[in-house]
């Protein structure tokens, strides 16, 4: 699981079948102290996140396991929304 | 497994439902000398860990869901233990 902004939202018409209805989302990756790592990756969202959230991500098998339909190919879903990152006061 | 180190808690209100009750942390991934390598991750805690815990974090799915016995569940990392000390000779 890893941290992530919501930067944008996905319109697709035609979807394989089982991922109709789903909302997508684009979300940066981000590390534990909110800079952008890595590129964007396209997500399922479940927890109705809007653009400027940070959110938590699950990815792989278990993306689609978030889901209602487990089988549906999906490698990335929003599974959260961050309220606050709380880290150790460095030295 | 992973070894890593916890360095920080994450606050959720709004989540998937399985993830109620958890305690979800950030991990660094460590060297056995206790030096960063990898990028952090987010890992839920079965252990009792705190942060600055040197911790083992399974990051494999099915192991989780072996460990929480659901045969459909979404999450991938879990802090399986903590680590009191490496010895690399």
């Amino acid at each position: 699981m890893y941290l992530g902004k919501v930067i944008g939202t996905v319109v697709a018409t035609r979807k394989y079948e089982g991922i109709e209805g789903l909302r997508l989302l684009v979300v940066q990756p981000l590390s534990h102290d909110r800079k952008p790592r890595g590129t964007a990756v396209v997500a399922v969202d479940i927890v109705n996140a809007g653009p400027g959230e940070v959110v938590f991500l699950v990815a792989s098998r278990e993306a689609s396991q978030a889901l209602e339909n487990t089988f549906v190919p999906v490698d990335a879903t929003v599974i959260g929304i961050v309220d606050a990152i709380d880290l150790e006061a460095r030295p | 497994m992973t070894l890593a180190r916890v360095i920080g808690t994450v606050v959720s209100t709004i989540k998937h439902p399985k993830y109620r009750g958890l305690k979800l942390y950030v991990v660094q991934p460590v060297s056995p000398e206790g030096k960063p390598t990898d990028p952090s991750f987010l890992a839920v805690d079965r252990v009792q860990s705190g942060v600055g815990d040197i911790v083992l974090v399974l990051t494999e799915g099915n192991g989780a869901r072996q460990l929480f016995r659901e045969s459909v569940l979404c999450i991938r990392s879990v802090i399986v233990g903590v680590v009191d000390a490496v010895h690399v000779p």
